[in-house]
């Protein structure tokens, strides 16, 4: 729970390591005093500002700047010190009219830990002419510290402000601080002109992304930062990639190996926050950019009678962050493809959709031109029926004629189509060079570099890819084939020989041994993406024949019991999940879910059966129609590698079967149908590159990952 | 934006009477990319006793594509996208009404898409439930540049008449871009199947 603080409210704080962030929509210079019981500031040593940043426990940013993030260890902080006042002030540039809080957005401050979970906030309202203003003071009550809310302004700027703290050389300080900001500004990369400075109250909240990148004047962050897509706080100076990122590394205290923040998941140099789209992110306006960031604006401006912004301050609008936009097309260009620019919640969802909406638009313009080529064809045959059923056709050179016309717009027409085609796939290439690298782990080939980075994930993924699907009409087209998580259907790999494309795989035991590496493929990859000891992985290989292709599961231990061998463990594995299913239906369907055996494991389980039917009975091949059918809708799935063929002698009885699983090839096999037109697309499973370690190493995460779980 | 002189429809588009044709040439000399073709409808009140109540009228429209005067593709309730995704029915609509001048039902042309060898698209309303144009008021149909929203033209179906289906409009090749031409031919039928008798003529 975060306390919103009031003016003159305090608040006790259980944590000595903090954060202050702050956001102001406009760069501001953020410093502190340290003072004594009395309240006296000893000297200009006891003040924190962006000419001199840090002091023992505290550091401040070195430039003004529309967010800060000040770190803060009261731990660290001298005997003799009784309170932090944080400061903030509004650069005053030479030659230009005093600044004024009246005139900008209300700055709002949020107190957290260092997971980033919000303490206390405040939001400083009520300004006008003040130039500075002591925002918090963090202070000595009893042992222990607490913040309270202050918001007292100067109008007198800096100079007043320190001066009313008992500094003597106030003056002196506050002009060397100005210049220390005016030198960091100079320093920072310049952003575009505004238009006019008088709108600015009503601009988005762009400034918020600027970050703590500053700009050559007060109202120039817009747009510095814009290059990403908007990280909330992916805003760390350039200048604070050379400087010690925390008071804790830089002076050397007692704590410095405790815990670092969290990193965020997507590697920039945030802070605590940054990891965290929860709740902790929620706390400043610019972690609300762009949709709420007039939230904060809509109360400073309501103090120079502007429009009241009756949102809540701190709460943010559903909406998601916004979609990376393509840059904007040239005129007469198509625009140049963007990863993620899609629909939905996430980049991982929006991923997503744009993957399908590429599979569905190659799909449509394939389906255009066969269309057209088609049409053609039909016509051109129609028309040279026509000429050779008419007898006029047999004079001089009329027919020839005739047939020569028919064949001309035939090939216009097809010429037309084609050009057409190469329009589309060229901008869908385009789009897939750009979205292909931009896939995470579950989206992506074996041979992207993101699975060298591989971390097992704390969240299951939208969806799998479970290989590749291309026209004829574009072989070096590949539609990522991404199927949804929790699987819908099983998986059955056809080790048969029937209407595979490539004569080379004529032995069926080379297809035997492809077919369960691909089986071995796609559960690695199904281990890999969900989090640890989620998804449990079981075998059933009556032969023992896939030792082989099984050896990088088994060796790495992620399996839950080595591979089942023989009649006998046939009839174990799928007792033991058939047990679990009628379990967790019963329990279901009695609305009592906590009342499952302790010792149930609830993740998601798949069964990999090699070699069917080998080893199986009536009784077996029972089971398995019974899992196939109520199996997925408890979380228990089904691969068979499997040849149809070998099980004819079960007759029609295994049909249903194999309808209910997804057949998919370990070769290139054109058996899928899109849902849009219904061409058959070729099908390649997605393999490890050969001599790639990288299903071993990732394997080992997971194996490792699980080892921690439980 | 459409290099037609006559007309003063609101929003700048042109009120179009039965069999004027307009390029669809944007006034720059570019070509429309992408163009709308909204149909809108109310259920005429009925006289006499309860004469308040209104039946709902389910009026559906629908795209006919043709490549040299044969059928290829129809865009319907049934069949909301063309194969070649170019052209997409925005979904059925069983009252109408609704949005009171807004559209009803729509049809997305995506001009740049549509596949070379269709030449002809044929816009078509029936009333599938079979109530008559008399049941019907204020219904018109009209053809949006779906870029900007701007209204190119707008057809208004002449009320009243004992039919239950009407040849709206047809959008066709010319040269290197496209026109629309307004039909507004009466005919009778329950889905664009019924009408293919009536269309041919205008191909």
């Amino acid at each position: 729970m975060t306390a919103e603080l009031v003016r003159g409210q305090n608040h006790p704080l259980s944590q000595a390591r903090l954060e202050i962030r702050v956001a102001a929509g406009t760069p501001i210079v953020a410093g502190a005093t340290l003072s004594d019981e009395h309240g006296k500031v000893h000297g200009a040593e006891w003040v924190a500002h962006p000419g001199a940043p840090t002091l023992p426990g505290l550091e401040v940013s070195r430039q003004a700047a529309a967010d800060h993030r000040l770190a803060v260890d009261l731990g660290a902080v001298p005997e003799a010190v009784h309170r932090v006042s944080v400061l903030l002030a509004l650069p005053s540039p030479a030659g230009a009219a005093p600044p004024r809080f009246g005139a900008v957005p209300a700055p709002f401050l949020v107190v957290t830990d260092l997971d980033g979970t919000e303490i206390a906030s405040y939001t400083i309202t009520g300004l006008d002419a003040e130039s500075a203003v002591v925002a918090l003071e963090l202070y000595r009550r009893q042992g222990a510290w607490k913040v309270r809310a202050i918001g007292q302004g100067y109008a007198g700027g800096l100079a007043e402000l320190l001066g009313d703290q008992g500094l003597d050389a106030a003056h002196q300080l506050a002009s060397g601080i100005n210049e220390a900001v005016a030198q960091g500004l100079a320093r920072s990369v310049p952003a575009p002109p505004r238009p006019t400075d008088t709108d600015r109250p009503r601009q988005p909240a762009a400034p918020a992304l600027g970050g703590d990148q500053g700009g050559p004047a007060p109202q120039a962050t817009t747009g510095v930062a814009a290059p990403h897509p908007a990280p909330p706080y992916g805003n760390q100076p350039p200048g604070a990639l050379n400087q010690p990122a925390s008071p804790y590394d830089a002076q050397g205290v007692p704590g410095a190996g405790a815990p670092q923040p969290p990193t965020s998941p997507y590697g920039t140099h945030n802070g605590p926050a940054a990891g965290a789209p929860s709740d902790g992110a929620q706390g400043t306006a610019a972690a609300a950019a762009p949709t709420d960031g007039s939230a904060a604006r809509g109360q400073g401006s309501a103090g120079v009678g502007g429009p009241i912004d009756y949102s809540h301050p701190r709460r943010r609008s559903a909406a998601p962050p916004p979609a990376p936009t393509a840059p904007p097309a040239r005129p007469g260009q198509p625009a140049l493809p963007v990863a993620g620019d899609a629909t939905g919640w996430s980049m991982d969802e929006r991923l997503y959709n744009q993957v399908w909406g590429m599979f569905e638009d190659l799909a449509r313009t394939a389906a255009a031109y066969r269309s057209a080529v088609d049409f053609a064809d039909s016509r051109m045959e129609k028309e040279l029926d026509q000429v050779l059923s008419d007898p006029r056709s047999r004079i001089g050179g009329q027919g020839d004629a005739a047939r020569e016309a028919a064949r001309a717009k035939h090939a216009q027409l097809v010429e037309q189509a084609t050009a057409a085609l190469e329009r589309d796939l060229t901008q869908l290439t385009a789009e897939a060079e750009v979205v292909e690298p931009a896939l995470p782990p579950a989206y992506a080939r074996w041979d992207n570099p993101v699975w060298h980075g591989y971390r097992v994930p704390t969240e299951v993924p939208m969806a799998l890819r479970l290989g590749d699907l291309r026209l004829p009409e574009a072989a070096e087209l590949r539609i990522p084939m991404l199927v949804r998580l929790p699987l819908e259907r099983g998986l059955w790999i056809d080790s048969g020989q029937a209407g595979t494309l490539d004569d080379s795989f004529a032995d069926s035991h080379d297809l035997r041994r492809l077919a369960m590496e691909t089986a071995v493929a796609h559960a690695a990859r199904l281990l890999a993406v969900y989090p640890a000891g989620e998804f449990t992985v079981h075998v059933i290989d009556p032969a023992g024949s896939a030792a082989q292709a099984l050896s990088p599961l088994v060796r790495t231990g992620v399996l839950a019991a080595p591979p089942a061998l023989g009649a006998a463990g046939v009839a174990d594995v799928l007792g033991r999940l058939t047990e679990r299913v009628d379990l967790v239906q019963m329990a279901v369907r009695a609305g009592a879910a906590d009342s499952l055996p302790p010792d149930l494991d609830t993740a998601e389980q798949l069964l990999i059966v090699n070699d069917f039917p080998h080893g199986f009975d009536d009784r077996a091949v029972t089971r398995l129609r019974y899992l196939a059918d109520e199996g997925p809708a408890v979380g228990v799935h089904l691969m068979m590698v499997a040849d149809r063929e070998e099980a004819a002698g079960y007759g029609p009885l295994l049909d249903p079967l194999w309808r209910s699983l997804l057949r998919i090839t370990p070769v290139p096999d054109d058996h899928l149908a899109d849902p849009w037109v219904g061409h058959a697309w070729t099908y390649e499973p997605s393999l490890v590159p050969n001599g790639s370690q990288v299903l071993q190493q990732v394997l080992q995460q997971v194996a490792t990952a699980r080892t921690k779980y439980t | 934006m459409v290099d037609v002189s006559k007309g003063g429809a609101p929003g700048g588009g042109v009120n179009l009477t039965k069999g004027q044709a307009i390029s669809l040439q944007k006034s720059d000399g570019g070509s429309l990319t992408a163009v709308r073709m909204g149909l809108g409808w109310q259920a005429a009140p009925r006289r006499g006793l309860f004469g308040t109540r209104t039946r709902e009228v389910d009026l559906d429209a629908s795209a006919v594509l043709f490549a040299d005067k044969q059928p290829v593709d129809v865009v319907f309730f049934r069949h909301l996208v063309s194969d070649d995704g170019s052209v997409r029915h925005t979904g059925d609509n069983l009252v109408g009404g609704v949005g009171q001048g807004g559209d009803d039902e729509a049809i997305l042309v995506d001009l740049a898409r549509v596949p070379v060898h269709i030449d002809q698209i044929v816009f078509t309303v029936n009333s599938f439930t079979g109530q008559t144009f008399q049941e019907v008021q204020n219904a018109f149909c009209r053809l949006v540049d779906e870029t900007n929203g701007q209204e190119l033209a707008r057809y208004t179906l002449a009320g009243g008449g004992a039919y239950t289906a009407q040849i709206m409009a047809k959008v066709h090749r010319t040269g290197p871009g496209w026109t629309m031409t307004a039909l507004g031919t009466q005919a009778n039928g329950r889905t664009f199947q019924d009408l293919m008798p009536a269309i041919l003529p205008h191909l």
